[in-house]
């Protein structure tokens, strides 16, 4: 029998509160990113939006270590952009857990996006026109009327976004590596644990893994119902 | 209307035509050669790929499959049922818990080649390194090195850096590949400022990488081979480390910079 509670202030507690911080900050960024996205692609006619949307989508199609290489080259010590950082501020994003958010990120944006341009797709636009004539404001209507009817969509979207990044592997392995301590999530300390063998601690820590997913999972029916 | 219609149906007529076809590749049957499968240690790559064609030459309807990974790792697949015939290490300490696990035969065992652990830094834009106590310079932020539990490049570095009494503030600097091919690439690609490696795989990528020492201290770096004891092709196994140890494969592995087993 496992010890749980041992485990957790043990071998499991590091990469808990990494996964945790990581998922957390990469829903976070994933949520005003595909909100904003997501709005620019239902209710807006900015050319080349299609595209935008398509671009913001690939990372739900392509393999993970396609996003991980391509963020290595966009990203890393001999890029533009990661040469420019280091010259400059003394920062690298690769092996850091910023680039452990930074994969998860990306990976978990097309959740919110697709779920919010649903969203905001469906809210009934007589209802905006209604709070206009009404003397409010675009934003006014925006944050009480249009955010409201569209929420329980894009929470949706939202809850499924952390729980990818909870289980995001391959992109951030790619981009942060797996160092223990520093950016060595539940996924990937159970890849090394089975990797050496160390079986033990690969079930309990997949143990944790499944009671978070599944705690995400019945959050998410108990908020929205068993459509969600 | 009817043009959308029949786009529809050739659309439908395409994707049914792209099933049948994937079916057709999954439900082939597979090729009729004798395929002999070696697990090998990750900086044997380069050496054993070149050697295939003239093993395969010698024996008609023979093919070799290689499967290169830390060696740690690969003794893990082949506990957990991976369909090898040989296993080559690249220390003493996986293949010990092999044959302790009585996955290996114990009687095939045979040391092929030897190596040399070296530290490298990216040819282009490396802190100044000349020796291990350099590296806990404040120029070098990051060492890479293989993952101590299943990586033996990790740890022979790691023997070698307790020796040097670095190993505790050096630590910290340290991020773990997954294969001692993996440090050679972060290297070469100038993600990290120096990295521990075998002096083969540093010959390998010769216009990225520059030696800056061989480093001492730790044990000698030999390659252990064995037949995996659920192997279904015991005599060609055998053919093949007898092959390793002739002396065609013993030049090609001295070409590369291996040493005498």
């Amino acid at each position: 029998m496992i010890d749980l509670s041992a485990l957790l202030s043990g071998p499991g507690a590091a990469p808990l509160w990494l996964s945790l911080r990581v998922a957390g900050v990469a829903t976070l960024l994933a949520w005003l990113a595909g909100m904003a996205l997501g709005w620019l692609v239902a209710r807006t006619r900015l050319p080349g939006r299609g595209l935008l949307e398509a671009l913001c989508m690939l990372p739900l199609v392509l393999p993970p270590t396609v996003i991980g290489y391509g963020l290595l080259l966009l990203m890393g010590r001999r890029s533009r952009i990661g040469g420019w950082l280091r010259e400059h501020f003394d920062y690298s994003i690769v092996f850091s857990w910023h680039g452990a958010v930074l994969a998860s990120t990306v990976v978990a944006l097309p959740l919110v996006l697709k779920s919010a341009s649903a969203a905001f797709a469906g809210v009934d636009r007589t209802l905006e026109a209604a709070a206009c004539t009404l003397g409010q404001s675009r934003w006014a209507v925006f944050v009480r009327v249009t955010l409201p009817l569209a929420a329980p969509g894009i929470l949706a979207g939202t809850l499924l976004a952390f729980a990818r990044a909870m289980g995001e592997f391959g992109a951030s392995l790619m981009v942060a590596g797996s160092i223990p301590g520093r950016t060595q999530t539940l996924s990937m300390a159970i890849y090394d644990a089975v990797q050496a063998g160390d079986d033990d601690t690969a079930a309990a820590l997949v143990l944790i893994t499944s009671a978070l997913s599944v705690a995400v999972l019945l959050l998410s029916n108990r908020l929205f119902g068993r459509s969600a | 209307m009817s043009a959308v219609l029949s786009s529809r149906r050739h659309l439908v007529r395409w994707a049914g035509a792209a099933l049948l076809g994937l079916a057709t590749v999954a439900l082939s049957a597979p090729a009729r050669a004798q395929t002999l499968t070696v697990s090998a240690a990750a900086s044997l790559t380069n050496v054993l790929r070149e050697l295939a064609p003239k093993f395969e030459a010698a024996r008609p309807g023979v093919k070799l499959q290689f499967n290169f990974a830390a060696s740690g790792v690969l003794i893990q697949q082949i506990a957990q049922g991976a369909p090898v015939d040989v296993f080559i290490s690249a220390d003493e300490e996986t293949m010990a818990r092999g044959i302790e696990q009585k996955l290996l035969d114990a009687g095939s065992r045979r040391d092929i080649a030897a190596n040399q652990v070296v530290l490298v830094v990216p040819k282009e834009g490396a802190p100044k390194v000349g020796a291990l106590a350099d590296l806990g310079t404040a120029a070098v932020q990051r060492i890479a090195l293989g993952k101590l539990a299943s990586v033996p490049a990790g740890r022979y570095a790691r023997q070698s850096l307790e020796k040097a009494r670095l190993w505790t503030a050096l630590e910290p600097k340290g991020v773990f590949a997954d294969s001692v091919r993996q440090v050679l690439d972060y290297v070469a690609r100038g993600e990290v400022d120096a990295g521990f490696v075998y002096a083969t795989d540093a010959a390998v990528m010769a216009d990225k990488v520059r030696v800056v020492m061989r480093v001492e201290g730790h044990d000698p770096v030999r390659y252990p081979a064995a037949l995996v004891a659920e192997g279904r092709q015991k005599a060609l196994a055998g053919d093949f480390l007898g092959f390793l140890l002739g002396t065609q494969a013993q030049a090609a592995l001295a070409r590369a910079g291996f040493g005498r087993p």
